[in-house]
């Protein structure tokens, strides 16, 4: 079963920011508040291990015949920094195989720091005050 | 219609000069080619004299390979059991740098074939040359000649002034679309660029070898231009441009995709995949060892029973003897390639009747 992790205080992540943190097992996760709504992928591309924490946001851009660019979604797919494989923040999956390629996506979302109090929650290196908001992870 | 014991897709009848288009051409080219003392075009893809240009057991004495019905008929349709010969006349009508005289060119080729060949062997079945110096001429030669449904495939070279994806020639694809023929790309160059990408070649070595670079830019062309996007019936035949090199290509061709397809947005699956869809290619040359089991494997690298076509490439040297398919080839694989393929590829060859 997964563990739910606070990750952050959520001030700390802006919107069209991102965060490397730790979830246990050594895994490296990268949260992105993307206009509020926050997205977690485990900072590794299923394809060779590069750090998608490093990566850049794009827009996404398609098109429905030859010279027409159709572009919008921007700031919500990440480039892997090594070899360019756009993955959806959202999802995990990769634009070009989306059903076998993907990158493992986990739930997040922003608690009240008194919900957490409640617990069962692993808060690794920060305290945790009632007032304040929290990234939660389930990973 | 009986099914055909073997489809011959690249037979390649030989102009032996402008005597005998002359009575094709047009009277002011006619007399133009005169006077200019003009006699023959010879393209550096095929010199006359070089070996890849003809066996030695198909050059008479006196005259010239590939010449005749009757050779056609003795050296390869009958001798090798094909029931529909395609023609694919290489007479490099796509070397005049004048538009016009490209044009007038190919239309007496396109006329010569079929006055001289078509005409007179009902096996026989042809391309139309397009002269794509000019779009425009290309598709008025399209519209000329595609009511005679014995024409199923329009014919460019494999290098050309530009790119054959561009959208330039976006109407000829769509004409060849239109009228249901394949755009069948052939070895060879129109002199505009070197042979091969760094520079003019010294030997007819690395020449004829740098086709295969021609063929892959060709291809990645019309890939990545969105002409299977844009025309998704257009079926492309690759001629004389051997087949080993093609996984490898598309590997990288792919790979690289999957990095930069943002940029090609209509590229929107893996460019292995299309290419499989849309393009087959001839047997002859194969350009594998002979080891059977190195075939088996590079045949499973293409991952389609469908891609492959017979040829001959009569009569250009590509085998000895009777051994049209490339050695280690799998038997039960042949029909495939001698008729299904051909077949599923041509719809002019499916057609009911005898075509006129």
């Amino acid at each position: 079963m997964a563990a739910r992790y606070v990750v952050a205080p959520a001030a700390e992540i802006p919107p069209g920011a991102r965060k490397v943190v730790e979830a246990g097992q050594g895994r490296r996760i990268v949260v992105f508040n993307l206009g509020g709504e926050f997205f977690a992928l485990l900072d590794r591309c299923p394809h060779q291990g590069g750090r998608l924490s490093e990566g850049k946001l794009c827009g996404l851009v398609e098109s429905d015949e030859p010279g027409v660019f159709r572009y919008g979604r921007k700031g919500e797919i990440l480039r892997c920094p090594w070899h360019q494989w756009e993955f959806d923040i959202r999802t995990g999956r990769s634009w070009h195989d989306p059903d076998r390629t993907r990158v493992r996506a986990f739930p997040a979302r922003v608690e009240r720091g008194a919900a957490l109090r409640e617990g069962p929650y692993v808060v690794e290196t920060f305290p945790v005050r009632v007032e304040d908001d929290y990234v939660v992870v389930e990973a | 219609m009986p099914r055909p014991r073997a489809i011959d897709c690249d037979l390649h009848p030989a102009v032996t000069g402008f005597a005998a288009l002359a009575p094709h051409l047009e009277p002011y080219w006619r007399d133009s080619v005169e006077d200019r003392g003009m006699e023959a075009l010879e393209s550096a893809s095929y010199p006359p004299n070089a070996p890849i240009t003809a066996r030695a057991d198909w050059r008479p004495a006196g005259g010239r390979a590939g010449a005749t019905l009757a050779q056609l008929r003795t050296e390869a349709l009958d001798r090798f059991g094909a029931d529909i010969g395609i023609l694919n006349c290489l007479f490099p009508v796509q070397l005049p740098f004048s538009e016009d005289m490209s044009a007038a060119f190919a239309r007496a080729l396109n006329d010569w074939v079929r006055a001289e060949w078509l005409d007179r062997d009902p096996r026989l079945r042809a391309s139309i040359v397009l002269p794509m110096a000019s779009p425009e001429h290309a598709v008025e030669e399209i519209e000329r000649l595609a009511p005679d449904r014995r024409f199923v495939q329009g014919m460019i070279l494999a290098m050309g002034e530009v790119p054959a994806g561009r959208r330039t020639f976006w109407p000829v694809y769509a004409a060849l679309e239109r009228h249901g023929l394949p755009l069948a790309i052939h070895a060879g160059s129109a002199y505009r660029h070197p042979v091969t990408s760094v520079g003019w070649p010294s030997w007819y070595l690395e020449d004829y070898a740098a086709h295969q670079q021609g063929f892959q830019s060709t291809l990645a062309s019309l890939v990545t231009e969105g002409v299977f996007a844009k025309f998704p019936g257009l079926r492309v035949v690759l001629l004389e441009s051997g087949v080993s090199w093609l996984p490898p290509f598309l590997w990288r061709l792919t790979k690289t995709w999957k990095g930069v397809r943002f940029e090609v947005p209509w590229v929107d699956r893996p460019p292995a995949e299309i290419v499989r869809d849309h393009v087959r290619l001839t047997v002859q040359p194969f350009d594998a060892p002979d080891d059977p089991d190195l075939v088996r494997r590079l045949l499973d690298h293409l991952r389609s029973d469908e891609l492959l076509l017979w040829a001959s490439d009569w009569p250009h040297w590509q085998f000895d003897g009777d051994a049209v398919a490339p050695p280690g080839l799998p038997a039960d694989l042949l029909p495939r390639i001698m008729v299904d393929n051909p077949l599923a590829t041509y719809a002019r060859l499916r057609e009911e009747g005898v075509p006129s």
